[in-house]
């Protein structure tokens, strides 16, 4: 399915992949990533069963601590 | 001498109104670092009329190649950033004030150090820093910008204490990172254009507009972009920002332990809450370091300038071949992140 992440079409292989398995994708940790499905801010305890469908816009922001 | 600010005094949200309240600011700058000479740089030449930079580091040739403040001779002669970093802003504007602390920004200190400063700015590399920094932010309601930046992309975030999410309401644990600059690389461009909106939010607040509520993410090299309002995640029961704060990191109940190890020339460095890290992700990064690397289910073993690190899997690290509390923490810093 194709899903929009950060203004990008991303063609995701899983079709009942969830937000966690796409963080998993960038390898990003969930405690420090700010994620928004279809412009509504998703908490973190719902990663995990925020399942994503063809056509979703997603944002992903995260925390890092370079500098 | 009006002249030096006549370009963004004509810029309309500023104007000369502006340029007249940036004159009586005092913005306090911590980190002197890539992000902290690129802010300091533009703030002073901007005409905020005080500035304070603290920086625990001496300068290495490594840093010369993003961090703008700094020269050869300043790398040859271990020159402090603090010292460098203020002669540097004061020859380039003379008509302000500008101090180089040649310490560490920590719990005990923070508040004091503070004092009387308008606004905050983070030029820090690990997220220890940034925790005492968004606690005393808050105790003392003053408001200061998040800023972060690796590889080629870099994230901001303002924060009005009590008024708008802190850092404490996003992240609820001391983050062991796995990347950092020293082992995944940074490029200046990702430095310049993090530093860019953290200053622009700055001269926002500085003259009397509202900063914006969105954290932004932006890719210099990727190109790519994304802006996340997050207003809604105010945590009205934050340990650090709500009403009934209790400021746990500057009270150190939080943030990263250390502990020495009598006898055994070696620091443990753990955060406050332990988790699982990826090791197989950290030994990746850590293969442009080192090539003396042993891994197995339950730990990771390397060796780094003249030190050898055994990482377990839940972020507890021993650090073998120092004595040295502050030295482990800085190492444990460069190398696993946090
Ligand atoms: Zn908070």
């Amino acid at each position: 399915m194709n899903i929009l992440v950060n203004g990008r079409t991303l063609d995701f292989p899983n079709e009942k992949a969830t937000i966690a398995e796409l963080l998993e994708s960038y390898q990003i940790q969930k405690k420090i990533a700010v994620v928004e499905h279809n412009k509504q801010i998703v908490k973190k305890t719902d990663y995990e069963h925020t399942k994503l469908a063809d056509g979703d816009h997603v944002e992903i922001v995260h925390f890092v601590g370079g500098g | 001498m009006t002249e030096r600010y006549s370009r963004q005094e004509r810029f309309t949200p500023i104007g000369p109104g502006g340029q007249a309240q940036l004159a009586n600011k005092h913005v306090f700058i911590v980190g002197a670092g890539a992000l902290g000479c690129a802010n300091a740089e533009m703030l002073t030449r901007a005409g905020v009329g005080k500035i304070t930079i603290i920086d625990r580091d001496y300068i290495e040739w490594s840093n010369l190649g993003r961090q703008q403040l700094y020269t050869e001779n300043d790398a040859a002669s271990l020159k402090t950033k603090a010292s460098a970093a203020e002669q540097r802003l004061r020859a380039m504007n003379s008509e302000i004030k500008v101090q180089g602390i040649a310490q560490e920004f920590e719990a005990e200190t923070a508040e004091a150090l503070v004092d009387g400063a308008d606004f905050l700015i983070d030029g820090t590399d690990n997220f220890q820093t940034r925790f005492v920094i968004n606690d005393v932010a808050a105790k003392i309601k003053v408001p200061w910008v998040y800023g972060g930046c690796l590889k080629s992309y870099g994230i901001v975030l303002p924060i009005v204490p009590g008024t708008t999410p802190c850092l404490h309401c996003l992240i609820d644990h001391l983050p062991q990172e796995g990347s950092t600059c020293d082992t995944v690389g940074i490029i200046g461009p990702a430095v310049q254009m993090t530093a860019a909106y953290q200053s622009a939010e700055c001269l926002k607040f500085l003259t009397g507009h509202s900063m914006t509520v969105e954290m932004v993410y932006a890719d210099v090299w990727g190109r790519e972009y994304s802006s996340i309002n997050i207003s809604g995640l105010l945590n009205p029961e934050c340990p650090s920002c709500s009403r009934d704060a209790v400021f746990p990191y500057l009270k150190k109940e939080k943030g990263l332990k250390t502990a020495m190890l009598c006898g055994r020339n070696t620091v443990q460095v753990r955060p406050d809450q332990l988790s699982t890290l990826s090791l197989s992700d950290l030994s990746s990064h850590l293969e442009n370091v080192t090539d003396r690397m042993k891994e197995n289910a339950e730990l990771l073993m390397f060796h780094v300038e003249d030190v050898r690190f055994v990482v377990f899997k839940d972020g507890r690290t021993l650090i073998h071949g120092t004595e040295n509390v502050e030295e482990a923490k800085k190492l444990y810093q460069k190398y696993i992140g946090a």
